[in-house]
């Protein structure tokens, strides 16, 4: 059905605004609950081997502990199927910093300082972190999808290679060749609000105030885990202070909480340390991605070739769609790409903000521009001029797609025109001056298992329930407005519900799914409202009310159409000559999102993504001791994430274009399209502003400083 | 121990350890949950108040060390039902995402303006001996810059600072 819109579209403030700066909004450590005890977690410190034994009793005999916990009086799971989630359930220890114990205690400090006083033993065995390409025990992953619960290859559904025509054939014979290996780093998503469940049993029923991005899948989690049925299991997450995929599914910690408030008979509250977040709730695997490409003298591909090892952990694997976004991207006859798994003794990944398209984006996106100059082609055109006018593998029209236009618009307000073709041909003062561009790409899918109840009130209010998530993507504000005009009445006629298992189910907030799946489920159920209004009800809403649920309905047109939010990001760099210091004054972005709900918010999201994107070129690194298997820079002083003055002037712009297939309010992904080819964009703009190809994130100075310049 | 603190303008008694930081009394003792705790390490400014009119970090005080002074937090800038201004303009310019880190920004915001006006220079100040600040982007970066935020509101949150400064 089509909507008239007057709410959409409309640049509303924040609805949960008010609350956010005053610091009212609850998040999940802040549901107050009666006498909370408060858990403070034991942490393995070898990467791999077993427990034998632990020594507890100085923990247990201090004043106000209630419990220590560890795999030997730890209540056994209904299921240990999941390894991520099997909390003690064995005394194996497959990571460094996985949980092997927790103190509960009646305050805070009592518990951390407890914590500390448990003697463990273990057996060691020999551990491997190093991500090689050359490793024998790489394999081709199976069963990936959705964390391990559906049958694809890798984690999105998708197959882990594909091949069209002879790539080898095709590169041999191309006039203009590229090989080029790029690398990117260990990322972690770092959240402002750590990961948090306050646990309380009443009866046989669980709740569990838990930071989430979707309280039905993390329902659905603990009631396969504890054995009950999902009826019995609350979650209840109306804020979330931050996620990026990271609160998409990592709920060891929620585990914990559960088991521990079953052993205390109390609600308890375990809100994890920065540095806990560091092994505990995921991270961007590191790649290393060989890019191959050949085109004709006229800067035409003719092959491209993707070939990705990525890391996973043994103790669960995790396959991450890193060279899918070049099966989308541009033209060539010829072409393949490939996944590879190297399993490491790692804590296991997860999704982060546009998983495997960030990094997959990154090496593409360099090689097109090192193509570009390669071919003598300005870089926008040398894109324009390998734009598919079909998905180039699947053959499927695009639903929508506006590359070129991004392109065009991005160049025009970006100035690009004033640039000059020739590397380290600008200096100002001390600092080399230069410019970049990128291509972004994300899947803009709807994700099934959404439902509504909408409840019409004879006063013309009306009361939207759906277990959505609001991250600081706008939810509260952008659903408001794709109800509003579903129900042909103005934002303040609705009240939206989100945020709690109580209401009917939702699909997480990810995959950039949110608003196109849960509005689509609104709109819906909004239609069957009006109709049923008229057809039963005179066009008015009886004196007791009306009330109406229904499932979201699938999309016939998903099977048909490529669907993609796409948009062209431009970088401009400053690297100091002498210090190889990289400032990055202005990015520019104009994406393709389809619709855009509420363009206040959605502005924000880009601007986010693409600051983001800034911190991922210049500054993130989970940096690996090979010799003891963990993350050495565990806290916000040595994993750098981009602060205020590490980000300049950022600009966000789109094209006005409704996409007709992918949903009734015509919108696409917003959420992680903005991060995607940012690290590109600046990496591109490095080797203009120096001649210096950075291939390996994070661009730090070092590495500018070690390689021999050239002076033109 | 038994201590007394003055927040946002109310005097609360409460017990606490003498490990327990300023931020877990607010918190965890009296359920003032406006200041966020983030980093718990001084590192991400999420816990941010006003201390005798100062910003200071909450996580890296001791809360018994605090019996005498006035603690402001964002929830306490708000006088009765109105927003402070730096709040409205936070909302107005959409320099918030998660929530998270806004109550800490808007608290050090508050602290940094007063900090400008009487005169501090900053790292990027041109002349550390001048008696007036001028207020520009780079001088609100720069000055903003404990205040972590995760989201990337930055590009946000410096021209709703930067507006009320103008006031």
């Amino acid at each position: 059905m089509s909507v008239i819109s007057h709410a959409v579209g409309t640049p509303l403030d924040r609805l949960d605004g008010p609350d956010k700066v005053k610091g009212a909004a609850v998040y999940a450590a802040e549901h107050p609950v009666d006498r909370p005890a408060y858990l403070y977690p034991l942490q393995a410190t070898i990467a791999v081997g077993r427990v034998i034994a632990l020594d507890t009793a100085a923990a247990g005999a201090e004043p106000d502990v209630l419990a220590v916990l560890t795999h030997r009086n730890a209540p056994r799971l209904a299921s240990a199927h999941d390894a991520e989630l099997a909390v003690l359930q064995s005394d194996e220890v497959a990571y460094r910093g996985q949980i092997i114990g927790g103190v509960i205690a009646e305050t805070p400090e009592t518990a951390r300082h407890a914590a500390h006083l448990v003697r463990v033993t273990y057996a060691e065995r020999a551990h491997d972190v190093a991500l090689r390409p050359d490793r024998d025990d790489l394999y081709k992953p199976l069963n990936a999808a959705f964390f391990c619960r559906g049958g694809g290859e890798l984690m999105d559904g998708s197959p882990a290679d594909s091949a069209v025509g002879d790539v080898d054939a095709a590169l041999a014979a191309a006039e203009v060749r590229l090989d080029a290996t790029y690398t990117t780093p260990i990322n972690h998503h770092n959240p402002m609000e750590p990961h948090t469940a306050v646990a309380l049993w009443s009866d046989d029923e669980l709740t569990v105030y838990c930071s989430t991005q979707g309280v039905t899948l993390s329902r659905d989690l603990l009631a396969t885990v504890f054995g009950l049925d999902p009826r019995r299991v609350r979650v209840v997450c109306p804020h979330v202070g931050g996620a990026f995929g990271s609160k998409v599914y990592c709920h060891s910690y929620a585990v914990l909480a559960a088991m521990a408030a079953q052993i205390v008979h109390r609600p308890v509250k375990f809100a994890l340390t920065r540095r806990q977040m560091f092994s505990l709730v995921g991270y961007r695997p590191a790649t290393v991605q060989r890019i191959r490409l050949g085109a004709d003298p006229g800067g035409r591909l003719t092959a491209i070739a993707h070939d990705v090892v990525v890391q996973t952990a043994k103790a669960k694997g995790y396959a991450e769609q890193v060279a899918v976004c070049t099966r989308c991207m541009y033209a060539a006859p010829h072409r393949r790409t490939t996944h590879r798994l190297a399993p490491l003794d790692l804590p296991v990944p997860t999704i982060m903000r546009a998983p495997g398209q960030a990094q997959g984006m990154f090496a593409l996106e360099s090689a097109m521009d090192e193509m570009a100059i390669a071919c003598g082609l300005d870089p926008v055109e040398f894109r324009i001029r390998n734009e598919p006018g079909v998905d180039p593998e699947t053959g499927r029209p695009f639903s929508s797609r506006h590359l070129v236009d991004c392109l065009r618009d991005g160049a025009r307000r970006f100035g690009w025109d004033r640039r000059g073709p020739v590397s380290r041909a600008r200096r100002e003062g001390a600092w080399l001056v230069g410019t970049g561009v990128s291509a972004s790409t994300h899947p803009s899918p709807r994700f099934a298992g959404n439902t509504t109840t909408i409840r019409a009130g004879p006063d013309g209010r009306h009361t939207v329930l759906i277990a959505a998530a609001d991250l600081g993507t706008g939810t509260w504000t952008a659903l408001t407005q794709i109800a509003a005009d579903a129900l042909g009445v103005t934002v303040d006629e609705v009240e939206l519900r989100i945020g709690d298992t109580a209401l009917p189910p939702a699909s997480p907030a990810g995959g950039s799914a949110g608003i196109d799946s849960w509005g689509t489920s609104v709109v819906e159920t909004a239609g069957r409202l009006r109709a049923l209004i008229d057809s039963h009800h005179g066009g008015v809403v009886p004196p007791q009310g009306l009330e109406v649920t229904s499932d979201m309905p699938d999309n016939p047109d998903a099977a048909h159409y490529a669907m993609h939010s796409f948009g062209a990001q431009f970088a401009e760099v400053r690297v100091h000559a002498d210090t190889g210091e990289v400032r990055v004054p202005r990015l520019l972005g104009v994406f393709d999102a389809g619709r855009v709900i509420n363009p206040k918010t959605a502005r924000s999201q880009l601007l986010g993504g693409m600051t983001m994107g800034l911190s991922m070129a210049l500054h993130e690194q989970g940096v690996v001791d090979p010799r003891f298997g963990h993350v050495v820079n565990g806290d916000l002083a040595e994993y750098h994430i981009a602060s205020h003055a590490d980000v300049g002037s950022v600009e966000a712009y789109w094209v006005e274009a409704e996409d007709p297939h992918t949903n009734p309010m015509g919108s696409k992904g917003i959420g992680e399209v903005g991060i995607v080819g940012t690290a590109a964009a600046i990496a591109n703009a490095v080797h203009h502003a120096t001649g210096i190809r950075v291939r390996d994130l994070p661009i730090t100075l070092d590495k500018l400083l070690r390689q021999p310049v050239v002076e033109e | 121990m038994e201590i007394t603190l003055r927040v946002d303008g109310q005097e609360r008694r409460l017990v606490v350890d003498t490990r327990t930081s300023l931020l877990d009394a607010l918190r965890e003792r009296l359920g003032i949950t406006s200041p966020k705790k983030g980093c718990d390490h001084g590192q991400c400014g999420a816990c941010t108040v006003l201390l005798g009119g100062r910003r200071a970090l909450s996580c890296l005080a001791l809360a018994v060390a605090y019996e005498d002074a006035e603690i402001v937090t964002a929830a306490g800038l708000a006088e009765g039902g109105d927003l402070h201004p730096m709040q409205r303009s936070f909302i107005d310019h959409d320099a918030l995402q998660c929530g998270y880190c806004t109550p800490g920004q808007i608290v050090s915001a508050v602290g940094m303006l007063a900090e400008a006006e009487a005169g501090w220079p900053s790292a990027v100040s041109a002349d550390p001996d001048a008696d007036e600040v001028v207020l520009d982007d780079a001088e609100i970066a720069e000055r903003m810059s404990g205040n972590l935020c995760r989201c990337g509101a930055y590009v946000n949150i410096r021209p709703a600072i930067a507006e009320v400064a103008r006031r």
